[in-house]
């Protein structure tokens, strides 16, 4: 039923994956004719390509970051639009990964391929969840492939930040978050909670704020950290960059509580090289559990693993009968985006 | 369980005393008995499961785990423990997980063979953060950065009881402690532990300065020296010989040389030494012995310890602690003319007629094993705790090298975005005959606030390559480090290990080729 052999049109390049009759690569690295972007996080949305397709919230955050999404021409798909591009059928599904994210379903010649993209399955308050497609080929992340990775509820971890608050009344809470997708949905899980002071936010997450804001997600009373007075941000909750929360920018914090929301959390040798006192296991990526009930419930026979740690999944995949293969991709490292 | 895996989990990533403290008060305040009285004894050391607790692990882990994927999780963990907690198939949803009192209970009373079901039961039931809670209980040690002493300042914080008379009921109890939590709580009476071994807290001294020295008179004062061992106190009540330190932890298991021949109905303050043909050895030979709960038959009659006793607190029943200094001494004397117990002697006292007369003894001592002078007020009645006025001690000024800045690494809590923890070296001849830095030793003190801004400022702009959270740096700075004293080592590329060493003062006007050489450090070995 199927006409060929996968890798006989989808292939790995330079650029990364190219799918040969429709003439366009997912994802690539240093510009391409043809791009179909899964979701913004830098390591997917790169610049330089001269088409683009994405959702609108992708294209939207491809320009509040890149300045514009594509060189020549861009395209809004919305969820669940078939679009023709040369050979093959392409359909965005939501991936529930951050606002926009997407899964790219390829039909061509009754084959049917799905692209994951980074995704979740756990429920998320400001982005569509994640839809499971069956396929013939699944093209899998790895991001947290490993069975001690098992996220637990956000909503407990969120539970956690707000009880030290209580305990350390004189203290700020800095949280380090990435911009895009887990500083947005930490503010809801917080307000979910009932928790409606003022979030502070370091300068650099601001522009992601609004552009949430503006597609409907509402965050609440948000400030800038950067001139607020020590003494006002004793008790308070400030969201920073990673890179922040143990360097510089925090001294001006009054006797910060380093916290940091993040699947690598789970592990203690991560939480403490980084410096972290609050370690909060909050990710926007699928884990082990997850990954490996959704490449069964897909029906794939076939799954291809990219980044991430590979090696477990791939013998999981053998395990349970399946043909597995490494995808390696250019620039897609340890990343939790 | 939940909230003990809760509180460990918090106190491992928690830097601060202070908010250890915090964390500890609040969880006493809200947890019932006896799970409360449970995770003291934990936290102090006070529970010990005898399991083959490898074996059970491995059995339980080979019908549930595949062994591949064990291993991979395993070297990105990198603890068997934690990996195992993080990967059991567990949290089975709508378990209620079990209390903590129930555990140490079921694992008190439980005959070993069905240790391991019960544990596969807990594990099923438990999140991942009760599951690492659970194996850390399970193998005796929670290594969360607190000790027994932390925990009960923590309990003495929490009740406003001082921390000196819960110490002193402190080794009459035992867990789950419902009686000391009914006291501190003021729903019950002080716990009677009346003629039993325990530890009654010390009388510390302060550091003389230079103003107070002139009123150091012979009239008012006596005078020994400072023996460079540990401070301990010795017991022996109800039947029971019990050694312990400072801070009343009991070391008894690894010293029971000491206290075998103490006489019952006794309770002496000393200092434990090791000594071989009656010289004191260097403390590097008594910390042969620290730090263990039991001791071979071999270290014993290579490191046969000693104590050094200059005080008594107790004797046939009778509490001397209100009696003079001067009293107390006469009938330590007495009694240890009496009973003569092997591995004592007396701390002698110095003969002296004015202050200018010490300083001369001391700068002639050069005996080993001797720290300091001690200077004791005669009529001193024996306090708990640093009284004011009562006890001195007068150190021998700390030796001084100066040394290079090699590494700074980035410090702890407050200190995470300053490079805080310096590693500093000394030059030698390489093997091409070039000079070349070793490192020498670390620190992480010895500065004020203001310094450490300018230095971690010195350590960014100076950054010649970084490995992780450490940093090394041009060779440019120099260290003047103050130490206590320097010994032999085969861990330190350098051969020797600096004790107690602090940054004295920077020399940001010293060039980094004048600091000292290697030579010089390993001319101030005193093993």
């Amino acid at each position: 039923m199927i006409p060929e052999r996968f890798d006989t049109w989808l292939t790995v390049d330079r650029k990364g994956l190219f799918c040969r009759p429709g003439g366009f690569h997912i994802d690539p690295y240093g510009g391409a004719q043809r791009a179909v972007v899964t979701h913004g996080h830098s390591d997917h949305a790169r610049p330089g390509h001269a088409r683009v397709l994405a959702t609108r919230e992708t294209l939207a955050v491809m320009t509040a970051r890149l300045g514009t999404p594509a060189e020549v021409s861009s395209q809004a798909a919305a969820y669940g639009e078939r679009i023709t591009i040369g050979e093959v059928a392409v359909t965005l599904i939501p991936a529930g990964h951050v606002l926009g994210s997407a899964q790219v379903l390829i039909e061509w010649k009754g084959a049917r391929v799905v692209v994951s993209g980074d995704y979740k399955r756990s429920a998320d308050p400001t982005c569509p969840g994640f839809e499971l497609v069956p396929c013939h080929l699944f093209i899998t992340e790895a991001t947290f492939a490993l069975p001690v990775f098992q996220h637990g509820d956000a909503g407990e971890e969120t539970a956690k930040l707000l009880k030290s608050r209580m305990q350390f009344p004189d203290r700020a809470h800095v949280v380090g978050v990435y911009g895009l997708g887990k500083c947005q949905r930490l503010i809801v899980l917080l307000r979910d909670a009932g928790y409606d002071r003022p979030i502070y936010l370091h300068g650099a997450l601001a522009a992601c704020c609004a552009l949430y804001e503006s597609f409907g997600v509402r965050l609440g009373d948000l400030k800038p950290a950067t001139g607020a007075k020590r003494e006002e941000l004793k008790g308070e909750i400030v969201l920073a960059p990673p890179s922040a929360i143990a360097d510089r920018w925090s001294r001006r914090l009054p006797d910060p509580v380093t916290a940091f929301a993040s699947g690598w959390m789970r592990v203690r040798a991560r939480a403490r090289q980084q410096g972290v006192e609050l370690p909060l296991v909050i990710s926007d990526h699928a884990d082990w559990r997850e990954l490996t009930e959704t490449i069964a419930e897909t029906g794939a026979e076939e799954v291809w693993v990219t980044h991430g740690r590979e090696d477990a999944l791939l013998h999981h995949i053998q395990m349970t009968g399946r043909k597995g293969r490494a995808l390696a991709l250019v620039g897609r490292e340890d990343e939790d985006q | 369980m939940k909230a003990f895996a809760a509180l460990l989990d918090r106190l491992a990533y928690t830097p601060s005393r202070n908010d250890k403290l915090r964390l500890l008060a609040d969880y006493f305040e809200v947890t019932p008995d006896p799970d409360r009285g449970f995770a003291l004894a934990a936290l102090t050391d006070g529970l010990f499961f005898r399991l083959p607790f490898r074996r059970i692990l491995t059995d339980l882990l080979g019908p549930r785990v595949d062994p591949v994927l064990f291993d991979l999780s395993r070297d990105y963990v990198g603890d068997t423990a934690e990996t195992i907690a993080l990967l059991w198939p567990g949290g089975r949803a709508g378990a209620k997980p079990p209390r903590l009192s129930a555990i140490v209970e079921a694992l008190q009373s439980a005959p070993p063979a069905e240790v391991p079901a019960l544990l596969a039961n807990w594990l099923d039931q438990l999140d991942a953060t009760g599951r690492w809670a659970l194996l850390k209980l399970m193998t005796g040690a929670l290594r969360v950065g607190v000790s027994a002493r932390l925990a009960k300042t923590a309990l003495s914080e929490w009740s406003g009881v001082p921390l000196a008379d819960i110490e002193e009921v402190w080794h009459g109890l035992r867990p789950p402690y419902g009686e000391l939590f009914a006291w501190l709580s003021a729903k019950g009476p002080r716990p009677e532990v009346e003629g039993r071994a325990t530890f009654r807290p010390l009388m510390l001294s302060h550091q003389i300065d230079d103003k107070e020295l002139p009123s150091i008179e012979p009239k008012d004062f006596i005078a020994e020296w400072k023996w460079d061992g540990i401070r301990v106190q010795a017991v022996h009540q109800g039947g029971e010989r019990r050694l312990f330190s400072r801070t009343g932890d009991d070391i008894s298991g690894a010293f029971p040389d000491v206290v075998e021949s103490l006489p019952e109905g006794v309770v002496l303050d000393g200092e434990l030494l090791v000594m071989r043909d009656g010289e004191v050895a260097p403390f590097n030979a008594l910390q042969q012995r620290l730090n263990r709960k039991t001791v071979s038959g071999a270290l014993l009659k290579s490191h046969p310890a000693h104590i050094r006793l200059y005080d008594i607190l107790l004797e046939g029943g009778e509490d001397l602690r209100a009696l003079p200094l001067v009293a107390r001494r006469a009938r330590l004397e007495a009694w240890h003319k009496r009973n003569a117990p092997r591995r004592t002697d007396l701390s002698g006292l110095i003969d002296f007629t004015s202050v200018k007369e010490l300083e001369i003894l001391w700068a002639d001592a050069r005996e080993t094993g001797i720290e300091g002078l001690m200077l004791k007020r005669r009529d001193s009645p024996y306090i708990a705790g640093r009284p004011k006025g009562h006890w001195y001690k007068w150190k021998r000024a700390p030796l001084v090298i100066d040394a290079v800045l090699m590494y700074a690494q980035r410090g702890s809590g407050k200190r995470s975005s300053y490079y805080s923890d310096y590693t500093f070296g000394a030059w030698r001849d390489g093997d091409a005959g070039e000079e070349e830095l070793v490192p020498v030793g670390k620190s992480y003190f010895g500065f004020t606030d203001e310094e450490l801004k300018e230095l971690d400022r010195w350590v960014r702009n100076h950054t010649v390559d970084s490995f992780g959270p450490v940093r090394q740096v041009e060779p440019n700075l120099v260290f003047e480090v103050a130490f206590d004293s320097v010994h032999r080592s085969t861990r330190h590329k350098s051969g020797v290990a600096m004790r107690f060493p602090r940054i004295n003062r920077i020399r940001w006007d010293k060039p980094a080729a004048e600091a000292d050489r290697v030579e010089t450090l390993a001319a101030m070995i005193v093993d």
